[in-house]
């Protein structure tokens, strides 16, 4: 029921863009009302559709019994799916675009988290953005934005997810340069969106590839074509593995991540509703989509894998060395999502549910961020410090935060990110031991950078300008709001087997028959092993800063600061290297020279050749052979008619000489003949 | 070969030599006089073929009439008195053609004719003069008329318009006034007399 | 009598008279030459009758008749050339045939 209305849940907030585009500025709240208005209504459609999409699958693995009695299923029993949508032929023949909605347990997820956080991060805006001279610009982006990522969730097909995927790219460059008058900023934006864009090669390759495999560009018409399995294992892997460059970029992983952190040149708010919760989480969410055919590709799964497990150790170890408060918790996000790259390399729900908490926790402590800032005046912890005192709502939500980052139990992130590790554990072999192995440490340094990050900013003597106080309620009322799911969302997917049809895993099924194999399970070695890393970190970080949070030993430790602080000379490899002297200094000349020599060279020489042909052939041809050939025949009438006239000599008795001639040749022929 | 024969082959001889001179001679009035014997021999070979009539004819007509004709014609045109080159540049030329022409009629007349015979029986003047009158009735009239025509036709065109001058050399540089009559005269004839004139200067006087 | 004898006269006055047709420069001589290839048509024409009387004879007499005819013409035609040749004399006051070039290209 709710589900048939699903399109609306995009469509508010695109009809929300045009009415502040066209009247925003009108409005007594300047179009921020018409955002809250349309996410309000987008929220509560989502959640709608998710009790339905729940209800159903919860009855139909209620059904199955807890973890195991597969035949125990009602007969014909599936997991949720409707999906809905005009099917165009716009070439005619055979390559039909659908544009409709896919909705099942995933999707419904994803709404919910999207409309949620958009609409806790747009009341947060109205107070961090309050006297920007482009704040109606602003909430339309805001508004563009919640429309083109929920566009990307709800596509039932592959182009027109990759038309979300492109608008999501556009809104994130436009809000990262929003104060575009620092050129910072627009640097920042054009980094962001170029690395993108790179990563976009590979999901338009592979998305063209899956659609030349399998004949349609259908979501369900791409998993049935793989269920099918008549395709080409290695064609198939090639196209999976070109989506994963795709998702690379988009979700920051190694190694184009460089642009997340740059990112943070953007307003607060964008950060966290984008540079969080959100765009990052497409790369993820695509995998997820294609889950299935990640399963029938081991080689891309495994890719994952790797990825996954590079980038969230890579990232944690960027974090220690940061002072930017915004940058600690980029790179934290990098590091996350490599958790959920893994997490998809083996268990669907594992990465799916991590996914979801991360979203909320970590939108929560940028938006706390923010508060933070707005009352520091300035990004840099350094310049930041006992803010516990002036600030008790900014500062227990974002404890809450971060310890739910931390994975500290019960709180959200523990659950989720158990999850990954016993995934992983349960996987084994190579990539299941290495992501294991690396997940674990992640959480050893997550805990520490995030304790660090709290001594520093809370804890001690306040080290900056001014006088801190506490935000307005339009910014702590989201804090307080968010800091309810980063406590208890991870409880809607507690790995024990009789809460597991009602749990999350129940709600984004896609398929009965893989959650019946892939039951969530509680390792208590692994969760025990977990926490003591986390708390190892807390207490270590604790150590350090609790006394002199100012004297960071981090930011000294020779070589090994130096190179975090230098981003693993990444930045300096793409920018100096790539950018500037291999593309900017060698290619674009070698391509301009190609373009205006041999190019225009090409044209301007046909054109010029034919030209001279022209003259040429008009030179011999016409003038001396035609013209030639016209006046040689009257020269040479006259010549024939001068050489012919000397012989009217006026000699009578020659012309009678001749005639006499005459008749001699005709008497020998007369003779002869008779 | 009889006597009779023997003559005309003498009759032949002189008359082939005369005609010869004729055309060689460097005296025109010479020449017209070398026209006469051969034209003499001419009717000589008529009386031996039997041509009686045609013989008489001949001297009546050629030597007595034309001969003296050609006479008057020589000294009405101031033909020059004495011997002079009387050969223009054309001679090589004449003469290859007249001895190849000779040469190619006599190669033909040998070939076809060398065994024919001449019948030399004496065609009676009746009978000419019936058959003249009878069967070639009509075209006798008609060389009548030629005649009369011709006599007119020369007239006309000899005749002297009224109040043109005297000879053209009658004073040296007549060559003007014979400009004038020319040029009033329906003749077909177009202009510069100088080499005329000079010409006729320089024949007179000319080696 | 053998018929080579007068043909061959003929054919000398002939070659004569073309000789000197074509080189003399005197126009009265000219005609004079003339007058004597007519001499030689007619010289030819009487041996041709004698030669078709002794072989099949004929009654209309055609060759004398002929020769009579061409006797008459050439006489006709001699009046009228020297009718010409002293109007040439009286318009040119030449009568050398190399002047009557005005033909000339």
């Amino acid at each position: 029921m709710f589900s048939e209305w699903a399109w609306l849940i995009p469509a508010l907030p695109a009809l929300s863009v045009l009415i502040i585009v066209f009247s925003g500025r009108a409005l007594p709240w300047k179009g921020a009302e018409v955002g809250i208005v349309a996410l309000l209504a987008s929220l509560g459609l989502s959640l709608g559709v998710a009790w339905e999409v729940f209800s159903h699958n919860a009855g139909v693995t209620q059904g199955i019994g807890p973890a195991g009695d597969a035949d125990a299923a009602p007969a014909g029993a599936e997991a949720f799916l409707l999906e809905r949508g005009l099917t165009l032929t716009p070439l005619g023949g055979d390559l039909a675009v659908e544009l409709g909605m896919r909705v099942d347990g995933l999707a419904a997820m994803m709404f919910v988290l999207v409309t949620a956080v958009s609409l806790m991060v747009h009341i947060y805006s109205t107070g961090y953005m309050h006297g920007d001279a482009r704040y109606t610009y602003f909430f339309a982006l805001l508004s563009l934005f919640s429309f083109s990522m929920l566009l990307l969730v709800i596509a039932s097909d592959l182009l027109v997810l990759l038309v979300g995927w492109e608008l999501v790219g556009i809104c994130s460059y436009l809000l990262i340069g929003f104060w575009w008058e620092d050129k910072h900023n627009q640097d920042a934006s054009i980094k962001a969106f170029l690395t993108t864009k790179l990563g976009d090669v590979g999901l338009v390759v592979g998305i063209m590839a899956l659609a030349g495999m399998f004949g349609t560009f259908s979501i369900q018409g791409v998993l049935d074509g793989v269920a099918a399995g008549d395709h080409s294992q290695a064609l198939l892997t090639f196209a999976l593995l070109a989506l994963i460059l795709g998702a690379v970029g988009k979700s920051a992983q190694f190694p184009l991540h460089t642009w997340l952190p740059d990112a943070m040149a953007g307003p607060t708010p964008v950060s966290a509703l984008i540079h969080a919760a959100t765009m990052v989480t497409a790369g993820v969410f695509i995998v997820a989509r294609l889950f299935p055919a990640y399963q029938a590709a081991p080689v891309a799964q495994g890719t994952l894998a790797i990825i996954g497990a590079i980038t969230l150790v890579m990232a944690g170890l960027l974090a220690l060395v940061q002072t930017d408060l915004k940058r600690v918790l980029a790179y934290s996000t990098v590091s996350q999502l490599g958790y959920m790259m893994a997490a998809l390399s083996f268990s669907y729900v594992a990465g799916v549910f991590h996914l979801f908490t991360h979203g909320f926790f970590k939108a929560l402590l940028f938006l706390g961020a923010g508060s933070v800032i707005h009352a520091a005046h300035s990004n840099h912890m350094t310049e930041m410090g006992g803010l516990r005192r002036v600030m008790p709502v900014t500062f227990w939500t974002f404890l809450a935060g971060s310890l739910a980052l931390i994975a500290i139990p019960p709180l959200a992130g523990f659950w989720s990110k158990d999850e990954i590790l016993v995934a992983a554990l349960e996987a084994g072999g190579y990539t299941g031991t290495v992501v294991l192995v690396l997940g674990a440490l992640g959480g050893l340094i997550t805990a520490f950078y995030m304790t660090r990050a709290l001594y520093l900013v809370f804890a001690g003597e306040f080290r900056g300008h001014g006088h801190p106080h506490e935000s307005e309620p339009a910014m702590t009322a989201p804090l307080i709001a968010l800091a309810i799911p980063a406590v208890a969302i991870g409880w809607i997917n507690l790995p024990f087997p009789a809460l597991q049809p009602l749990s999350l895993s129940s709600w984004v099924m896609f398929d009965v028959d893989y959650w019946v194999a892939n039951p969530v399970e509680l390792n208590a070695v692994i969760a025990v092993i977990a926490t003591v890393l986390a708390l190892a970190g807390v207490l270590a970080a604790r150590a350090i800063y609790r006394e002199a949070p100012e004297r960071d030993p981090l930011l000294h430790l020779g070589l090994l600061t130096h190179v975090l602080q230098r981003r693993y000379y990444l930045d300096d490899l793409y920018t100096d290297l790539i950018a500037r002297t291999a593309v900017r200094d060698k290619l674009a000349p070698a391509a301009v020279w190609f373009s205006d020599r041999v190019l225009d060279g090409a044209v301007y020489w046909s054109g010029r050749g034919t030209y001279e042909l022209g003259q040429g052939l008009y030179a011999t041809g016409d003038q001396r052979g035609i013209d030639g050939a016209v006046n040689g025949l009257g020269l040479s009438a006259l010549w024939s008619g001068a050489r012919m006239r000397l012989a009217q000599s006026g000699n009578v008795q020659l012309y009678a000489g001749a005639l006499f001639i005459g008749v001699f040749v005709l008497a020998v022929v007369f003779a002869s003949g008779a | 070969m009889s006597i009779p024969d023997l003559f005309m082959l003498g009759a032949f001889v002189l008359g082939g030599a005369a005609a010869l001179l004729v055309v060689t001679a460097r005296n025109v009035v010479h020449a017209a006089l070398y026209l006469v014997i051969a034209l003499v021999a001419v009717a000589a070979s008529f009386l031996w073929m039997g041509a009686e009539f045609l013989a008489w004819a001949q001297v009546l007509v050629y030597v007595g009439a034309v001969v003296v004709l050609i006479l008057f014609g020589l000294m009405l045109t101031r033909a020059p008195i004495g011997p002079m080159a009387q050969h223009n540049e054309n001679r090589k030329f004449a003469v290859a053609v007249s001895g190849g022409l000779f040469v190619l009629l006599v190669t033909v007349i040998v070939a076809t004719f060398g065994d024919a015979t001449v019948d030399v029986t004496p065609v009676r003047v009746a009978d000419l003069g019936e058959v003249l009158y009878v069967q070639w009735a009509f075209p006798f009239m008609v060389l009548g008329f030629l005649l009369t025509v011709s006599l007119i036709g020369a007239l006309v065109l000899a005749r002297r318009e009224e109040g043109e001058g005297p000879l053209p050399d009658d004073t040296d540089e007549g060559s003007d006034q014979g400009l004038e009559d020319a040029a009033q005269e329906p003749g077909p004839s177009d202009v510069t007399s100088a080499p005329g004139a000079g010409d006729a200067g320089q024949q007179i006087g000319a080696p | 009598m053998q018929a080579v004898f007068p043909l061959t006269f003929a054919a000398l006055l002939f070659s004569a008279g073309v000789y000197g047709v074509l080189s003399r420069r005197n126009a009265v001589l000219v005609l004079m030459s003339v007058e004597l290839m007519l001499a030689a048509v007619t010289v030819n024409l009487v041996a041709f009758h004698g030669l078709v009387a002794s072989e099949a004879g004929d009654p209309l007499l055609s060759g004398q008749v002929f020769a009579l005819f061409v006797m008459g013409i050439g006489a006709a035609e001699v009046g009228v050339g020297l009718a010409i040749v002293l109007l040439l004399y009286r318009n040119r006051a030449t009568v050398n045939v190399d002047d009557a070039d005005l033909m000339k290209y």
